[in-house]
Order: structure tokens, then sequence, then C-alpha cells
């Protein structure tokens, strides 16, 4: 059974369409991972699906239930947590996930049980007590996994999880997100803007403008892009690339200052390469395929340009939206 | 079972909150205690109240107004932190929730309203300070009636924080709304010496009738009763118990609009 099934979604904010015709079935036990830049439609989706936002057109089901429809169960379904904190600074960890767990409807001798259950797993058993102002932002994040894992959900909302945590703690999450799956009969469900998170999950979808331009496991995205790639600088770009082309009629991308080459077996063809460029070359270097270029290949851009740029306009963005 | 456990659960976050601030008490205590001990110790040393018998004390005039004025502010503070709520993201946790809006609406109503009546009660303890007598049926009815008011501006508050984004409008809020319902309420003068176009506005202040309960109940004995009471107590709980309902209305139903 899928435990996630969405039909044709699509939401329209007045001249702007946020996500077009998003179709997807994720399985019980899977790490489903959305990855695309900022203002793709990733957030726009999950909320959908969280029953935050209503669709303009197109179903969803979770566990079987419809989001339009049903959206008290599919609530009940699913934990949630946010690119932003949402837990109450002022109150312990526990009386945060006693919140929860009260307003989740869980009963109160399985809720104290469950409770020193999901703090011991994110290691914060020893804080309970503790005002979660005196948290540090990666204590906090998990703090938050644990509240939305409470109330014994099938799927697991991730939206951005590691966004503005250092990469130390970023693996720390992500060991746990393992393990949760290991222990917990849990689907999770995640957007990321990060390539390298991505890897993380069994499939992918990546978006795009709205649309999901492919959607498969992170090994067979990287096999699109076949061969290895090789990016460089040169001082005459667009002659070069017409060399390149008509001489070893390899297709070249621009990428920013540099051309990219995708050839099979690379550190073969550099030094014929480099060779045949001679003074017109400034440097070179290769490396095997990642998401990074699947994203490339299938929407002429980079996303880490992308994300770069809109990193520091994030910050103001999110304080503007709350 | 489950809208009531969620009522159950907003208002006991707002008084585990309440209970942990001890600053914000003391803070919230502050101002009353500045009205009545400098505000109403120096106008009543330079007014003599021209109605009011031999030996009444402009303090004691004022005492149930500042009291009054104790439930308003802290009803629309705690009704306001809806807007702290939504900043700090724990909004949305609530929101998510698989719980109905009006019962979180509620909740808060009830969990601003214990907060403020607890504040103002407080202030019950001066009375004798005051030269007020305070019997235990007194203070009963006081503390009924200060929730009663309080329910009703909390969800005053509700309504308008529901509709507020961030806390840039607070200032407007307390400038054209707050200030003048504390200041019509008759809480700092009565209403039989101010001219007609005051009076008027003074008898469509909600808070008039929250204001004269409480000294229909304080001055019920005194003779200085008929000059201090403006409406019969009957009057006086039916407006505060129709703003009541009116305003919890309105809030839940501006709540039930959050995006």
């Amino acid at each position: 059974m899928n435990i996630i099934e969405v039909n044709h979604l699509h939401k329209k904010y007045k001249a702007i369409t946020a996500v077009e015709d998003v179709s997807l079935v994720v399985g019980q036990k899977e790490i489903f991972g959305f990855l695309g830049p900022n203002g793709a439609g990733k957030s726009t989706t999950i909320k959908m699906l969280a029953t935050l936002v209503s669709p303009t057109a197109g179903t969803a089901l979770i566990g079987g239930f419809d989001i339009v429809k049903q959206p008290n169960q599919v609530r009940q379904t699913i934990g949630l947590v946010f690119q932003e904190t949402t837990l109450d600074e002022r109150l312990t960890a526990s009386e945060n996930l006693f919140f929860h767990g009260m307003l989740y409807n869980v009963g109160r001798q399985t809720l104290s049980r469950r409770m020193g259950e999901v703090l011991e797993m994110v290691d914060l058993g020893d804080r309970k007590n503790d005002l979660v102002k005196t948290f540090s932002g990666g204590m906090k994040r998990r703090l938050e996994i644990a509240r939305g894992l409470l109330h014994y959900p099938g799927v697991l909302f991730l939206d951005e999880p590691t966004v503005g945590l250092d990469p130390q703690t970023r693996n720390r999450i992500w060991t746990f997100i393992h393990q949760l799956r290991q222990r917990e009969n849990i689907t999770i469900f995640m957007t990321t803007h990060y390539m390298d998170e991505a890897e993380h999950c069994d499939r992918i979808a990546i978006i795009d403008h709205g649309r999901i331009v492919t959607l498969d496991t992170p090994e067979n995205l990287k096999k699109m892009v076949g061969g290895d790639i090789i990016t460089l600088s040169v001082t005459d770009r667009e002659r070069v690339k017409s060399h390149i082309i008509e001489k070893f009629g390899l297709p070249v991308k621009e990428s920013g200052q540099h051309l990219q080459v995708e050839v099979p077996g690379g550190e073969t063809f550099i030094p014929t390469l480099a060779v045949d460029l001679g003074e017109r070359l400034r440097s070179i270097s290769m490396h095997r395929p990642t998401l990074d270029d699947v994203f490339l290949k299938l929407t002429g851009k980079a996303i880490r340009e992308e994300s770069a740029g809109a990193w520091s306009g994030m910050r103001v963005h999110m304080r503007g939206r709350r | 079972m489950r809208a009531l456990k969620a009522i159950y659960t907003i208002w006991l976050r707002d008084v585990i909150r309440f209970y942990r601030e001890k600053t914000r008490i003391v803070g919230m205590l502050g101002q009353p205690l500045l009205y009545l001990l400098i505000v109403g110790t120096g106008l009543s040393a330079s007014f003599r109240m021209s109605f009011a018998p031999q030996g009444f004390s402009y303090l004691e005039f004022m005492y149930p107004g500042i009291i009054g004025m104790t439930v308003l502010f802290t009803s629309v503070f705690s009704a306001i932190s809806i807007v702290w709520d939504r900043e700090f993201g724990f909004l949305k946790e609530v929101l998510v929730a698989p719980v109905p809006r009006w019962s979180v609406a509620i909740g808060k109503a009830l969990g601003g309203s214990t907060i403020a009546m607890l504040q103002a009660s407080i202030l019950l303890l001066l009375a004798p300070v005051i030269g007020i007598k305070l019997g235990p049926l007194m203070i009963l009815k006081m503390v009924g009636m200060l929730f009663l008011i309080a329910f009703s501006l909390t969800s005053l508050g509700i309504t308008i924080a529901s509709r507020m984004e961030t806390m840039e409008g607070f200032q407007m809020i307390m400038n054209f709304l707050i200030m003048p319902l504390f200041f019509l309420s008759g809480a700092m003068f009565p209403m039989n010496s101010v001219p007609p176009w005051m009076a008027t506005l003074m008898k469509l202040d909600p808070l008039t009738y929250g204001v004269d309960a409480l000294r229909n109940i304080v001055f019920a004995g005194s003779p200085a009763r008929e000059f201090l009471i403006q409406f019969s107590m009957g009057t006086d709980l039916a407006v505060v118990a129709a703003m009541s309902v009116v305003f919890i209305t309105a809030g839940t139903l501006a709540f039930n609009k959050i995006e």
C-alpha cells in the first residue's frame, strides 16, 4: 500500500502558479526527497499535503485519508517539522511534548512513556526539564523532530530539516533520521535544497518552477548525466566552445564563467584536451556526476548558484512571512 | 472530548507561563500601584468630589476603577500574545493540530481571563489600605465579576490579535482603543459630573458597565452608594455578559480566518 498518493495537484496564487500538476506515490518506510531551489514549490506542496493550504485542483491521499475532505484524520496521521521553529521557548522540553500529546489526543499513560522514548531517541533525556530557550539550534531541531514523532504518525514531513545548522549538527540529524526508520514504522517525506543531503533519500523528485522535472533513485538520476564532467576555464569562451563541439563532437554547456563537457572516461580525455587547447586553457578540473549535475542537465542551471544567492535574502524573507 | 482537551491544553499553557514569569506579575502590578499611590493620592489631596459625602476619599472611588484597568490591560496583553506566538512560530504548531479552531480560541480566551482575574485579584489585598472593608462573599463576587469582565476583554483582544500580522499595529490599538476604553470607563472620574457628549461616550464604553459592576459590589452597603453607582447590578451584568457573547463569537470567527 502506498502511504502517500498525490494526483495532479495544482496550486495557484492569483497570477502565480506555485505548484503545477504534481503527481507521485510514496511507499511505506521510504525516505522520499523533494529537491529544488528556493521558490520551486517544495514548501507549498508540503503545506498542501499537511492540510495547511488547500489545493486549487487535484487530490492527495495520506494513509488513505483525503487531504481536502478529511483534514483532521490527515493531521493525526502526520508529523510536521517546519523550517522555522514552532516550539514554545518559554516552556520546558517536556512541556512542549506534553502539550503536543494533549492536542493530538495521546492517552495519558501512553504519553508519559512515549515522551521518555522520543526524548531518549534524540538524546535530550537529561535536558527534559530545561526551558527550550536555553537550547542550541541543533537541540531545538531534534526536539521538534521528537515532538513530530510523539503521536505515532505514519508519515513525518520535514521541511528543510537541516537548514541553518552547522555541518556537524546536520550529520547528526541525518544519522538520527536513518535510525528512526530502523526503529519506527515511518515514512519520511522531506524537502531540501542541499544536493548532498538528497543523496540520503531512497528516491528523489526534482522540482523546478512548480513542476516535477524527474523522479528516481539518486543512483539512477546520476546515471542520467552519463560520463564524468570536465569543467574548463578558458580565455576565449565562445570560440573554444564551438571548437570542442566541432573537433570532439561533444556537447558543451556554459556554467557561469566556465565551460562544461560531459565525457565517459574523463581522466584520459583531459590530456588530449589540454594539448589541443594549449595556451587558451587557464584551468581544468573533473568530477564524477552528482545530483547538482543532474539538476543542471535537467533545468539548465545550477541549483547552488541560486541557493547561494537566495541565502542572504532568505532570512529576511522568512521573518517577513511569519 | 477532543475539543475539551484542546481548550484545557491551551488554557494550561497560559497559566503555566503566567506562573513562571514572576517578573511579569510584578511588572503588571506596578502600573495600578502607581495610579493608586501617586495619581490617586495626588488628586484626592487637590480635589474634593462635589457630590461625595463627608469623609469619602477620591482614592476609594478610584480603587474599583484601577482594578478594572488592571483587568483591561492584562486581558488585552494576554490576547495579544497570539501575535508573539505567530512571530515565534508556536501558533503554527497549534494551528496544524487535529483540533477544531474554535476550541483553541476559547482555550486562549479562558487562559487570558484566568490570568487577568488572578492579576486583578492581587489588588484586592490593598482594600484595607484604601479603607474599604471586603467580606468573604464580596471577594467571591468580585472574583467572579472580574473573570466575566476579563473574558469579554480577552475575547475582544483575540478578535484584534487574529487580524494582526506583526506587533507594529500595537501602538495604534493602545492609543485608539485601549486607552479610550479605560479613560471613558468611569474608572478615574464619575459619569455624573462630565459634559453630556462625554457621558454619551461613556455609556457606549462596555468597560463602564464592568467598572460599575465592581463598584456595585464594593460599595453595596456604603452611604456613598447613590452617588457612586450609575446602573443596577442587573444592567451591569447583562451588558458584560452580552459583551462576552458578542466578543467571543467575533474572536472565534476571526481566529478561524488565520492562515
